[in-house]
């Protein structure tokens, strides 16, 4: 019978019926960073219990380490205390960590593509709910809580029940200046930040086909924004030639058996879906949030929602998020100013964004009053971008070159906003108080449009901004 | 390991309106920079209840119920729909179960944060739309009146109201067979584990 992707990695993970009627699903891969570990941990020496499988857990640290600072002890004792746990606990426990000083530390959803962890056809659990972005290697991955980050620990599965599959199609060619974030933002805008629930969405159409491996990362990162716990793209030649040479990936003989093995997990032909929408790429223009939800998004040429066009539950949160951002409604959101600039995140901070960033900064200033602070999401894109002379582009103008991590995207590091600053941010969350301040305020958007903002010191359309 | 059996959750209820209420308005970012869940109680929904002048704001866990809930560690939370999504932390319902709050009864949740109260015991149990208004409608008017989460037969009454609740099978069955902690299950089946393992080529790698 035919089978999609998730019922094929399922299948092949599946331990056992649980008496709960759920199923015991073995974890192949388990990511963890110091954030959602530490309890994880203390309940394992509480209950006396081993790490079952040591070496299928993979550490590193992201949420709380320091852009600025790079010495130890950080002037945050809190950090410091977090990140030394986190140390005993992969010492303790024989887990491979990716720390500060091995030159591979960075969000933990970079370093598992960059490390070649990430695989086709397998399972990948963190505590940590962007994990979905593993899901562009045609991996069912998800976050999980704390007390699962422990079962994983403890016994390499966790207890779930199935999803239903949504195939999303999105076909043709995007418009110039129209990236990833966009597809993700309008794809979450049409079906809702609760549209996903109880779905993994498997994203298609020939769009996907020409979409980077990078590309489907940022598409796949946001699954979460929309509801659903997991997303993935099927892996086809271009998902095998990115994981190729990489440090954990199969070599020599093991490599050809590898690639046989993950193109076997691709949805079959004619396999069965619970729901299928489809989307044409050349209908989405670049897309900003104006409000607390992902949801609420418009295209930058578009006008904010007149509150008489909501449903009464729509209107009750636009109500709530007009107030919250400090703007009205029926009104361009374009021109909005900007207090700050943040170019990164595991949504956004790779190095094909910040190529793309840089390419169109070149030349320009960052406005006056705007802070403007890129923040690479590994320690090997920062490299990279060094190498290839990135980070003086974004000096040159005007931006902070920041070390890797989570940063501003959810603020438990020092790169907070102050006060109600509005902050055009590449980032994948727009939650009240998300950045660090309480009344601080959010416009998600695509690296290039953060750009565009940090020239103009307003939210822009950067394809008039750049004549693209 | 010996778990409660949680069939019924019988308290007073609290109404925290809303919908798509996400996991950092119930615990900002800030309170997760530590290394154990304790003392996040007393900081649930912080940014909503206090303003940045430090001042309490107008919110239902600044009220007088709220407090009662608190001493006596039992309560109930009527929420609206899309409650706890976004982030996977644990810490918000672990904020919101020591607080006080045993059960929440909603439109209906994001599934990690219904996983993660799931595994503390904590039944999170969906109305439909029109009777979740009831329910809140009479919890406001109410506030005397204890409200009965029954995860046996799958109600959620209060007075002389009661109103059919929904809650995954699999979740049911854990609560009142006092198996919502995995844990046991799941390290019953480690030879199983260990057969299923062997069998994926991809584990045993590097």
């Amino acid at each position: 019978m035919a089978k999609t992707l998730f019922q094929k990695v399922w299948d092949a993970h599946a331990v056992r019926r649980l008496p709960n009627g759920q199923t015991q699903l073995f974890i192949g891969t388990h990511l963890i960073h110091e954030v959602t570990s530490p309890q994880a941990f203390g309940m394992i020496r509480d209950l006396g219990l081993k790490v079952k499988y040591p070496h299928r857990t993979f550490a590193t640290v992201d949420h709380i380490v320091p852009t600025n600072e790079l010495k130890e002890p950080y002037s945050d004792p809190i950090a410091q205390e977090m990140i030394e746990a986190l140390r005993k606990n992969t010492k303790d426990y024989g887990i491979r960590f990716f720390d500060t000083n091995t030159g591979n530390q960075g969000i933990v959803h970079m370093v598992g593509p960059e490390q070649g962890i990430t695989q086709p056809g397998t399972t990948i659990a963190c505590g940590d709910s962007h994990t979905a972005t593993h899901g562009a290697f045609g991996a069912i991955a998800f976050g999980i809580g704390t007390t699962q980050v422990r079962d994983v620990l403890a016994t390499q599965t966790l207890a779930l029940s199935p999803l239903k599959v949504r195939r999303i199609e999105v076909n043709g060619r995007l418009a110039p200046g129209v990236y990833a974030k966009d597809v993700i933002l309008h794809i979450i805008r049409v079906l809702g930040v609760n549209g996903g629930i109880g779905y993994a969405y498997e994203y298609a159409g020939t769009t996907f086909d020409n979409f980077s491996l990078e590309e489907r990362m940022t598409v796949c990162n946001m699954a979460i924004e929309g509801g659903a716990r997991c997303g993935y793209v099927n892996p086809d030649q271009k998902t095998f030639d990115y994981i190729k040479g990489k440090p954990y990936a199969p070599k020599g003989a093991d490599w050809d058996a590898a690639v046989a093995r993950w193109k076997s997990f691709a949805s079959d032909p004619g396999c069965q879906y619970d729901d299928i929408k489809v989307f044409k790429a050349e209908d989405i223009r670049p897309t900003v949030t104006w409000g607390i939800t992902p949801g609420q998004a418009v295209f930058i040429d578009e006008k904010m929602p007149a509150l008489e066009t909501l449903s009464p539950a729509d209107r009750q949160t636009a109500e709530d998020a007009y107030a919250h951002m400090k703007l009205a409604p029926d009104t361009p959101i374009k021109g909005t100013k900007v207090d700050v600039c943040f170019l990164g995140s595991c949504t956004n901070g790779r190095i094909s964004d910040l190529r793309e960033a840089a390419k169109y900064l070149k030349g320009h200033k960052v406005s006056d009053g705007v802070k403007a602070i890129v923040v690479p999401g590994s320690q090997l894109t920062a490299i990279q971008a060094v190498h290839e002379g990135l980070d003086k582009v974004f000096t040159e103008a005007g931006f902070e070159w920041r070390g890797a991590g989570c940063s501003m995207c959810l603020a438990m590091n020092p790169d907070k906003l102050v006060g109600d600053q509005l902050c055009a941010s590449s980032s994948n969350r727009n939650f009240k108080g998300r950045q660090g301040s309480q009344t601080g305020r959010t416009v998600l958007m695509s690296p290039i449009m953060v750009v565009a903002a940090a020239i103009t010191g307003q939210v822009a359309d950067a394809r008039e901004v750049f004549k693209v | 390991m010996s778990l409660a059996k949680i069939t019924q959750v019988k308290a007073l209820a609290l109404a925290v309106p809303g919908d798509d209420i996400d996991t950092d308005r119930i615990i900002p970012a800030r309170f997760l920079r530590c290394v154990t869940f304790d003392g996040l109680g007393e900081h649930a929904f912080r940014d909503e209840r206090t303003g940045p002048d430090g001042k309490d704001r107008p919110h239902p866990m600044n009220s007088t119920q709220a407090a009662r809930i608190a001493a006596a560690k039992k309560g109930v939370m009527v929420v609206g729909f899309n409650f706890g999504c976004g982030s996977s932390r644990e810490h918000a319902p672990q904020s919101i179960w020591r607080f006080g709050f045993t059960a929440i009864v909603g439109g209906s949740f994001a599934e990690i944060f219904f996983g993660n109260s799931t595994a503390l015991g904590v039944p999170c149990v969906t109305l439909a739309k029109e009777d979740l208004a009831e329910c809140d409608a009479f919890v406001r008017a109410n506030p005397d009146v204890e409200v009965a989460v029954d995860v046996e037969k799958l109600t959620v009454s209060a007075g002389a109201r009661s109103w059919k609740a929904g809650i995954p099978a699999s979740a049911r069955d854990s609560l009142v067979n006092g198996k919502w902690d995995p844990i046991a299950d799941l390290l019953d089946g480690a030879a199983a584990v260990d057969r299923t393992a062997g069998g994926l080529a991809y584990v045993e790698g590097k």
